[in-house]
């Protein structure tokens, strides 16, 4: 029981992976595929910070996810908003192309070692609810998780800006009608989910080990959450997320290295029986 | 209130308007009548931003705006209901009516007010834009240009894909906002409806204005003979 209560914490975890992939996929219609490399890239970040700074991970990371929130920003000014409308394939070429540079730059700066963030004393704390054993970090990671989806839900769902980007989405050029500056609202909507990645960064960090290759998983799990949950929509991703965590948790009860197995069998099965996701089963209610 | 000045303008080594000048007084209605290819859309899309002029410019309120980015436009008082309604479908009704204000211009419109004039779209708020019919939806793609508090509003083909019910009841709407002083620009495929529905005409062809003039009492031969091109 307890295996499958951390599978979804974890799976929270994939959740807040896929959720930067989810506003990109889903909302701006843009796929990134360094986005992985971009959440290692943050992790290492933390480290750095980390250890620079004598502090604990947890305190770098908000520092942290401002500055991949610039990084994004300019990303999408410089980089991606020159690719698009020029079809499908010039953003998948160059982010593929970022991805490569990104585990490159990371394997020259910080080697191919596989590191980790010290959680200290949170790594091993514990708290007793039901007769169950449960990690304070994994419900920390659940409650951030659920904390970021709800105010990501809300910016998307109720505010002005939210408003602009689902608009732009729909149709670039009428909302520039209306007085929406397309680039700049999809600019900072990219700022934005570098920004989560950083924050999902930090959690992984602590939970797993990472170095310059491990970017590529993340990205698949993102992924998997997605299509899972149902693409572009939000809570869906999280559901996405958990489904896929508990997979991989039975799938390790079964034995510890078919998990990942598991993971992915569900996913394709999932695909096949609701290629909608989870969430086109609440669309049919 | 706004000027086109000896407007040409094209896309690539396609050149379309050849030397475009009409003004708009303010509080009056310009109907943009001709054929397809006549250079109609060309002159809305200057109007907009969204096509640069070679030479020639647009002045709003002795401004001018043409070679601004369509979002400045907007902003200085200009909004366009466009072709096809094209409203967000993933946005309901009332939000489609918000996405307008978005340039926060201040004046008369707000959402009250075009519940007041558009009565039936109140009851329809919370509904997915998609989910209205091609009337109801004009009347949103009227009052989201509305919420942006313009100056001067252009409606591109109201009636276009409409029964002839919902042709009237979105005419009327324009009656009303005629009654109200706004200044419009209306390019409209029936001819007789466009000249019922405002001042002044331009009749387009070949990206010039060969005919213009009062709507009122408007000779239809010389029109056709505009329209056609036929001497």
């Amino acid at each position: 029981m307890e295996v499958l209560i951390n599978g979804a914490f974890i799976g929270a975890l994939y959740g807040l992976y896929g959720l930067g992939l989810a506003l990109t996929l889903g909302l701006m219609r843009q796929i990134n595929l360094a986005h992985g490399d971009f959440i290692v890239f943050s992790a290492y970040l933390t480290l750095q910070g980390s250890l620079l700074l004598g502090v604990h991970p947890l305190m770098v990371l908000p520092v942290v996810a401002v500055v991949m929130f610039v990084v994004g920003f300019v990303l999408q000014r410089l980089v991606i908003e020159r690719t698009l409308g020029r079809g499908e394939m010039p953003p998948i070429l160059v982010t593929f192309g970022l991805s490569i540079i990104l585990q490159n730059v990371m394997l020259e700066l910080f080697s191919a070692d596989t590191r980790n963030l010290n959680p200290g004393p949170l790594g091993a704390a514990s708290i007793e609810i039901a007769g169950l054993s449960l990690g304070v970090l994994p419900l920390l990671t659940l409650a951030v998780s659920f904390a970021i989806f709800w105010a990501t839900s809300a910016v998307f769902g109720s505010t002005k800006f939210g408003r602009a980007i689902r608009a732009t989405s729909d149709s670039d050029q009428t909302a520039q009608l209306m007085g929406i500056n397309t680039s700049r609202i999809f600019a900072v909507a990219m700022g934005l989910t570098l920004a989560i990645s950083a924050i999902a960064a930090g959690f992984y960090g602590m939970r797993g080990n990472f170095d310059p290759s491990t970017g590529p998983e993340r990205m698949l799990f993102a992924f998997e959450a997605v299509i899972l949950g149902g693409v572009g929509s939000i809570w869906g991703t999280l559901a996405g997320g958990i489904l896929l965590g508990l997979s991989q948790a039975a799938g390790s009860l079964i034995n510890p290295s078919y998990g990942p197995l598991v993971g992915h069998l569900v996913f394709l099965v999932v695909l096949l029986a609701l290629p909608g996701g989870l969430m086109s089963l609440r669309r049919r209610q | 209130m706004i000027s086109i000045n000896d407007l040409h303008a094209g896309y690539g080594a396609l050149s379309v308007l050849f030397g475009v000048s009409l003004h708009v007084a303010e509080g009056q209605t310009l109907a943009l009548i001709g054929s397809n290819g006549a250079g109609k859309t060309t002159t809305f899309s200057v109007l907009t931003g969204f096509v640069k002029p070679r030479s020639g410019n647009v002045t709003l309120n002795g401004s001018v705006i043409s070679g601004l980015a369509p979002t400045d436009i907007v902003s200085m008082g200009l909004a366009m209901v466009p072709e096809g309604r094209r409203l967000f479908p993933s946005l309901t009704v009332e939000e489609n009516l918000m996405i307008g204000a978005h340039c926060d211009r201040k004046g008369p419109w707000d959402l009250k007010r075009v519940y007041s004039v558009f009565p039936a779209l109140e009851p329809l708020r919370k509904r997915p834009s998609s989910s209205l019919s091609g009337g109801q939806q004009q009347l949103v793609a009227i009052g989201r240009a509305l919420m942006s508090n313009p100056n001067v509003l252009l409606c591109d083909e109201l009636s276009l894909g409409l029964s002839p019910a919902a042709v009237d009841i979105v005419y009327s709407a324009i009656a009303r906002l005629r009654a109200e002083g706004m200044t419009l620009i209306i390019v409209e495929q029936d001819i007789s409806r466009a000249l019922a529905s405002s001042d002044t005409f331009a009749c387009m062809r070949h990206g010039g204005i060969p005919l213009s003039g009062p709507s009122a009492g408007a000779d239809r031969a010389q029109i056709s003979s505009a329209y056609f091109g036929m001497d």
